[in-house]
């Protein structure tokens, strides 16, 4: 979605079918090779810790390593055993899930609380800004550790309250209630961040939309369904395609809550805890390596179907 | 705006303003609730911790010193090293990141040549390669290299940070202009007195927004360290206290001093983000807008 726009307004100005002097045509090759000097460090980096793991994974995939066999060439058959694995396939039906849950929750939040900062400008809804804000310099190991602390029947404050009522507490982490736990802490640690990109993106329109607006009689709620929220769709996008990436990925949580969560979390919970259990704890670092990259294939099919899926709607509105 | 509202219509406001602002209220409550749990709770001892009954007040003997002290001195005063670690990582990763960002988004903005387009699809299509499914595989390549367990398996795939190069070239073509480029190469500087002494002044606000977040990226990254580093004297803090909630939940009774520290060590672990983040308000709030605004 951004790409078009990108290159399109960093397209040089030049003509490029005006006849060029060989001066003129040296001096453009300098500055070609000047370009690709200053990206070069990049290139390195990124050919060195993004290409060369990504190819090394595949290629580890396409093996098998087996107690008697050896190491033996096995082509596909690694990615059929992981889709056809129920733990990697459980673990990608719950993150699938989870994202379908969890996202909508969280714009929600970010939307509205963005939508109420960008109008009401009182010193407490500066303040309320930056504490919203806060869990996202939090490390996400130290918000799972807090959480699991709050949900604790032994330490935390809603064992605490059930008690008083002389009630047991349900324990939080359990399988029946980690789905919804998790989409707490998750919504606690990232809501402010998102809340702060879309509530960036209010503040950068022009304010004498809504003169015009409020002229022709529109409400306040009108001016923010009708006018703010249209204008920030890209502000939007660019959340859900991060928020649906992360999620996706979803490791720490999981892996931090698991310990104290009594069975809730299993190890195969989540793709990515299932295949770091399956290289640290098993050593099985071919299987590992084919369910990291069949989880790469599953992120990139959903975020080329959101992807579609927002441009149709897109060229809609438009 | 409100300053040019007649009176009677800014109190108007004022009180259409109750609604929205209780549920900010509420909602700051709920965000500031696990960090009161963890300002209190660090300053009780473990006793205190499990016995007392409102896990959301401060109970009887009110011991923040002895709990920073059991903190930086259990095991050695392993928990200093992990913030050292963390630190070292955080600031060799983001100040490295930053700078390669820095370049590559200035190159791919103000410098025409062929496969600059193509390079720049690739590098916005690895933005959506998870990064996650990239760590068992580098930590399989780095075991060959034998870099595994030092410092460097963990600053260099930091380095790795397509997103802010994104950020920094939509930043650089809308900051930079061409002309002001095209005079000072005229005058007579170098390519790279040009970029250091003309571009680099005027992309400021955006490098520090990349250099912030990618800092706070590596100090908050689990992942990578956890898979990379089984000696603990490098762990960085967020691996180390993981590996003590381990300890602390698997022999659940004898555990309990550790929890404590788990608690006061948390806080202790997110007092520098803090500092940074409403230190550096100004920049960050306004470099966050880039990447949306396009």
């Amino acid at each position: 979605m951004t790409t078009a726009s990108v290159a399109a307004s960093s397209r040089p100005r030049r003509t490029p079918n005006r006849p060029l002097s060989a001066g003129r045509r040296a001096a453009q090759r300098r500055r070609a090779f000047t370009g690709w000097m200053f990206i070069a460090p990049f290139g390195v980096v990124f050919l060195l810790f993004l290409v060369a793991p990504l190819a090394y994974a595949f290629y580890l995939s396409l093996f098998t390593k087996g107690l008697a066999t050896g190491t033996e060439f096995a082509w596909f058959s690694n990615y059929i055993a992981a889709f056809t694995d129920p733990s990697f396939l459980r673990g990608v039906g719950f993150v699938v899930s989870f994202s379908l849950v969890l996202i909508p929750i969280q714009m929600l939040v970010s939307l509205v609380v963005a939508l109420i900062l960008d109008a009401v400008t009182t010193r407490f809804a500066r303040f309320t800004r930056l504490v919203i804000f806060l869990p996202y310099a939090i490390p996400a190991v130290i918000g799972a550790i807090m959480w699991g602390f709050l949900y604790s029947p032994t330490f935390g404050p809603v064992g605490q309250v059930f008690s008083l009522f002389g009630a047991h507490a349900p324990f939080l982490l359990d399988a029946d209630h980690v789905f919804g736990a998790l989409v707490n802490v998750v919504t606690w640690q990232w809501a402010g961040y998102y809340m702060i990109i879309i509530y960036a993106a209010l503040q950068g329109i022009d304010p004498a939309i809504y003169e015009a607006a409020r002229i022709d009689g529109a409400s306040s709620w009108q001016v923010a369904l009708r006018i703010k929220v249209p204008l920030v769709t890209n502000a939007l996008l660019l959340i859900l395609v991060f928020a649906l990436i992360g999620t996706l990925q979803f490791f720490t949580e999981p892996a931090v809550l698991r310990p104290v969560s009594n069975g809730g979390i299993t190890p195969d919970f989540t793709p990515n805890l299932y295949a770091f259990t399956t290289a640290f704890s098993y050593a099985q670092f071919n299987y590992a390596s084919a369910i990291s990259f069949a989880l790469g294939i599953v992120v990139f099919i959903c975020v080329y179907i959101f992807l579609f899926a927002t441009r149709k709607r897109g060229s809609f509105l438009s | 705006m409100t300053a040019s509202l007649p009176v009677v219509q800014r109190r108007v406001s004022k009180r259409r303003q109750f609604a929205p602002q209780l549920l900010l209220a509420l909602l700051a409550i709920y965000f500031l609730v696990p960090l009161w749990w963890m300002v209190i709770n660090s300053s009780k001892s473990a006793a205190g911790l499990f016995g007392g009954t409102g896990s959301l007040w401060f109970a009887k003997d009110i011991d923040y010193l002895g709990n920073l002290q059991d903190l930086f001195t259990y095991d050695g005063g392993i928990y200093l090293h992990w913030l050292g670690n963390s630190a070292l990582y955080a600031i060799a990763g983001g100040l490295g990141s930053t700078a390669i960002a820095v370049l590559a988004g200035y190159g791919f903005a103000k410098f025409a040549f062929r496969g600059r387009n193509l390079s720049f699809s690739l590098l916005l299509g690895s933005v959506m390669v998870p990064l996650t499914a990239l760590v068992i595989p580098t930590f399989i390549l780095f075991a060959n290299l034998h870099l595994t367990d030092t410092i460097w398996a963990v600053i260099l795939p930091s380095l790795l940070n397509p997103f802010g190069v994104y950020l920094m070239r939509v930043y650089a073509g809308d900051a930079v202009s061409d002309e002001l480029l095209d005079a000072a190469r005229v005058d007579g500087a170098g390519e790279l007195r040009t970029f250091f002494q003309v571009a680099l002044p005027l992309m400021r606000p955006a490098v520090v927004t990349v250099l912030l977040l990618s800092m706070v990226a590596t100090w908050n990254n689990f992942f990578l360290p956890l898979a990379m580093l089984s000696d603990n004297g490098l762990f960085p803090v967020t691996v180390g206290l993981g590996l003590w909630q381990s300890l602390a939940s698997a022999n659940n009774g004898g555990g309990h001093s550790l929890w404590s520290l788990i608690v006061i060590g948390s806080l202790v672990s997110i007092i520098p983000l803090v500092i940074a983040f409403l230190s550096l308000q100004k920049y960050w709030q306004g470099g966050l807008s880039i990447g949306s605004l396009k």
